[in-house]
């Protein structure tokens, strides 16, 4: 199943698969690790729900919900 | 002499390796993007001294955001002898990204593998020699902050820097290997250096590298017709950034041995995580910890201890004589803790320094120069004019290392880079990133640094409205102005705790900037909000010694900035208040004779308004002086009423009765204001206010020009500072003073808002309009 990185709960895992953003924020997040084959879990929201905290290679990254919306990743069903 | 630069990941340990090669002490921080520009040091262990080059900490070589651009230009115009790659070894893939781009460049290269020490702290294993025959350059395991390896690896520099190396890419695999040997035989042919760095950026499509090639885009413009891939499409910066990772994850995973762990289990960083950044306890716990550093910096009766057991005063315990000082020595130091209330560890600290070292030297100083035989104008000038000046901005030495103390510790455990995770959502609000969070809390620092920083804000507007706010955050240099006016005011008025003032500013210094920054965004710098995509580091302990260089650094600054900028002003402000203007030595009553008090006047009427113009009076000046003093650097508003205190004394004193009042102490000075001026509390909270949102001090304001590095924005910033503290302060003054002013203030506040909004919606069509009718 896919599904984009926004919609993610906490805990939930995926494979990336592709990315959709242009210009600059399409740069940074492949310059941060989330490329294609990627894993990334989903960590923890802030207060408020957003952003959002993921492990992904091994560290861990903040991104806006705005952002995640362009990162779509293959989810296990459940 | 040999150059070596520095590159690698923010918060990789560039800068703790820094310090360690050429014992410098750089300030070194946990979270990213402390280092914004280049930096340079000396190391001399190596048979010739290199002299090293420190780089901002960047994740890649693209052109998006300024530190990028920095490290790469260095990098390909500066052309150094070899660059060291500090990687983080607990975060491998990550940084070996930005290696496989360095090693496209035809320079030495040689990898640093910092923080090995961690690596085996959590049972993983790493193939130094693996990595070192995969890349094809040295490889060696350091630990910057042990200093361990760094000799080998500073020899293994000096070698490396002996032998040419020509770029080498790890592209080879990808669908466009075959396009990038092309370009690069192409450019090669054009004798352009570095062609493969230069080509792999061209089929990138990198903006800086397409406007200095034109020639060759086409090329690669026409192979793009004839491909496509089916995950990309003809999106090659995509196509590369993929391979550079698949290529990493591919052949350095086998050089990475980890420990079986139970997955589930928390390390110490997750634990302290699900804390201070829970859903809902976040807010709440940073408010908390922000009021406690204040509390412990600032309080007078520390945890209202003296105020909930009603705790007697050294006075009621007998211990003080008929004049209200000390019976003996250790009475002396015992009120540096204890008088009635318990003082706050910084209080304490202050009160140490200031009572029993500053007071009691320049007490003793001043008493051998009125001795002396010297000329009465020269006495006056090196006790009021000098010595006054310099204890008055000594004094506030403490306070201000404690409150930087304290910060280095939150940014240095990496909660600093949380606070940015938390208030992100908020600061969208107001067209901001989390990320501009950063330089402004440095801001209560020091101005310099925090517009240095915000560089690492890649959008020019956001980093224009974020380098104008800065000074808002009420840096270290404005606490005495803080500090002396409150003290003034529970001394004098007998009215309210010191530190809940102080509190109060520092809020209203924030409600500025916020309001303001949204008042920018919709009006002069309308954009999209910046996206925040950001690396959040572990949490780990402060290191001691990382703690105590970075205050050694403010001291060491700060008592510099005492001795030359702020005594050269103190000295003039002195001589311009004593002569007149047929330069005449004037006694100190004959003070509103002077230069100095001449041309204030003049100036006195125009802050009316702000409560301490025309209304104070005859001595009404001394604040306008104060506030072009300030402009200099802001100790030298309470440098400069110590300095006029000692005359006004002389004359006022007369008035008054002769209240015996210590010049040397700023609180004491403000008083000396008050009590000839007849200053209103609201007047002086208004001069608090303006003084901490007006036109910063030089050295801001020259880092403001610099960084803004456009004409019109940095005359705007000037403009922007000026009507804004010009404001507030008018604003504080007569809602303080009439309270019903309030209701006129939010009149006016809601027909800009109002304005605003409707302009912003409709502007365009009216415009339009009116271009049409002008036709």
């Amino acid at each position: 199943m896919e599904k984009t990185l926004d919609q993610f709960s906490i805990g939930e895992k995926g494979t990336v698969k592709r990315v959709l953003a242009e210009g600059k924020i399409k740069r940074r997040l492949f310059d941060m690790g989330i490329t294609p084959g990627a894993d990334i879990y989903m960590r923890k929201k802030a207060p408020l729900g957003d952003p959002i905290e993921v492990t992904l290679r091994g560290y861990e990254l903040t991104l806006r919900k705005n952002e995640a919306i362009c990162v779509t990743l293959e989810v296990e069903d459940k | 002499m040999k150059k070596f630069a520095l590159a690698g990941n923010p918060n990789s340990g560039k800068t703790t390796l820094f310090n360690s090669l050429t014992g410098s002490t750089a300030h070194v921080g946990n979270w990213p993007g402390v280092t914004v520009d280049k930096r340079e040091g000396v190391y001399k262990k190596t048979p010739n001294p290199v002299q090293i080059i420190d780089l901002p900490g960047i994740y890649s070589l693209s052109p998006y955001t300024p530190e990028e651009v920095i490290a790469r230009n260095y990098i390909l115009d500066e052309k150094p002898d070899c660059v060291i790659n500090i990687v983080d070894a607990t975060n491998l893939e990550r940084n070996l990204y930005l290696t496989t781009q360095l090693l496209e460049i035809d320079v030495p290269v040689v990898v640093a593998l910092n923080m090995m020490d961690a690596v085996e702290k959590a049972g993983d294993k790493i193939d130094a020699a693996e990595l070192q025959a995969k890349l094809g350059v040295p490889v060696i395991a350091i630990s910057a902050l042990k200093e361990t390896g760094l000799k080998d690896l500073m020899n293994r520099a000096y070698e490396a820097s002996g032998a040419e190396r020509e770029g080498a890419t790890v592209l080879s695999d990808t669908p466009v290997a075959h396009l990038i040997g092309d370009v690069k035989i192409a450019l090669k042919g054009q004798n352009v250096e570095d062609p493969l760095f230069h080509a792999v950026k061209l089929v990138e499509n990198d903006s800086i590298e397409v406007e200095m090639h034109k020639e060759t885009t086409p090329m690669i413009e026409e192979f793009k017709h004839t491909f496509s891939d089916e995950v990309f499409g003809d999106d090659f910066e995509a196509l590369i950034a993929d391979g550079r990772y698949k290529y990493i994850s591919k052949n350095f995973a086998s050089a990475v041995t980890k420990k079986e762990k139970d997955t589930l289990k928390m390390t110490k960083s997750d634990k302290a995580d699900k804390v201070l950044t829970h859903k809902i306890w976040g807010i709440p716990i940073f408010v908390v910890i922000l009021f406690a550093i204040f509390h412990l910096t600032f309080a007078e009766d520390f945890l209202y201890l003296g105020a909930i057991f009603k705790l007697p005063t050294l006075e009621e315990l007998g211990l003080l004589d008929e004049a209200g000082e000390p019976l003996n020595a250790g009475v002396l130091i015992l009120s540096t803790l204890y008088d009635g209330q318990l003082s706050s560890p910084g209080v304490f600290i202050n009160n140490v320094w200031n009572d029993l070292i500053v007071g009691q030297f320049f007490g003793w100083l001043g008493g051998l120069v009125e001795e002396s035989s010297m000329a009465p104008w020269a006495i006056g000038l090196i006790n009021n004019g000098i010595f006054d000046g310099i204890s008055a901005v000594l004094s506030f030495l403490p306070p201000i290392l404690v409150l930087f103390l304290f910060f280095s510790i939150l940014e240095d455990s990496g909660y600093m880079a949380r606070i940015a995770f938390i208030l992100d959502r908020m600061f969208r609000r107001f067209g901001l990133s989390g990320r501009a969070f950063m330089p402004m809390i440095m801001g209560f620092g020091c101005s310099v640094p925090a517009m240095i920083n915000a560089r690492t804000l890649a959008d020019e507007k956001e980093r224009t409205a974020t380098i104008r706010v800065i000074p808002f955050f009420s840096c270290g240099a404005k606490l005495p102005i803080l500090t002396a006016c409150a003290g003034a005011i529970v001394a004098w008025f007998g009215i309210s705790n010191a530190d809940a003032i102080t509190f109060g500013m520092y809020i209203l210094g924030i409600v500025a900037a916020i309001v303001t920054v949204l008042l920018m965004r919709s009006t002069t710098l309308k954009g999209e909000t910046p996206p925040f995509i950001m690396e959040l580091p572990a949490y780990h302990a402060p290191q001691f010694k990382n703690l105590m260089a970075h205050l050694w650094d403010k001291t060491k600054h700060f008592v510099k900035k005492a001795f030359t900028i702020i005594l050269a002003s103190t000295i003039v402000i002195w001589l311009l208040s004593h002569f007149s203007f047929n330069w005449h030595f004037l006694e100190d009553e004959q003070i509103n004779e002077s230069i100095l008090a001449g041309v204030s006047q003049f100036f006195q009427p125009l802050f009316t308004p702000l409560g301490f113009g025309s209304q104070l009076g005859q001595y009404g000046w001394v604040f306008v002086v104060a506030v072009v003093a300030g402009l200099i650097a802001k100790e030298n508003v309470i440098a400069t009423f110590a300095t006029l205190a000692a005359c006004l004394m002389a004359v006022v004193g007369m008035d008054f009765g002769k209240l015996a009042i210590d010049a040397e102490d700023g609180v004491d000075a403000v008083q000396a204001m008050i009590m000839a001026t007849g200053i209103t509390v609201p007047a002086i909270i208004s001069f608090i206010a303006f003084n901490m949102t007006t036109i910063p001090c030089f050295a801001a304001v020259g880092t403001a020009k610099a960084e803004l590095d456009n004409k019109k924005r940095y005359n705007g910033t000037l403009v922007f500072w000026l009507t804004t503290s010009y404001c507030i302060g008018a604003m504080v003054y007569t809602i303080g003073s009439w309270w019903w002013t309030l209701f006129i203030w939010l009149f006016v506040i809601a027909l800009v808002v109002t304005g605003i909004v409707l302009w912003n919606k409709y502007g365009k069509d009216w415009r339009k309009h009116l271009w049409a009718r002008g036709k």
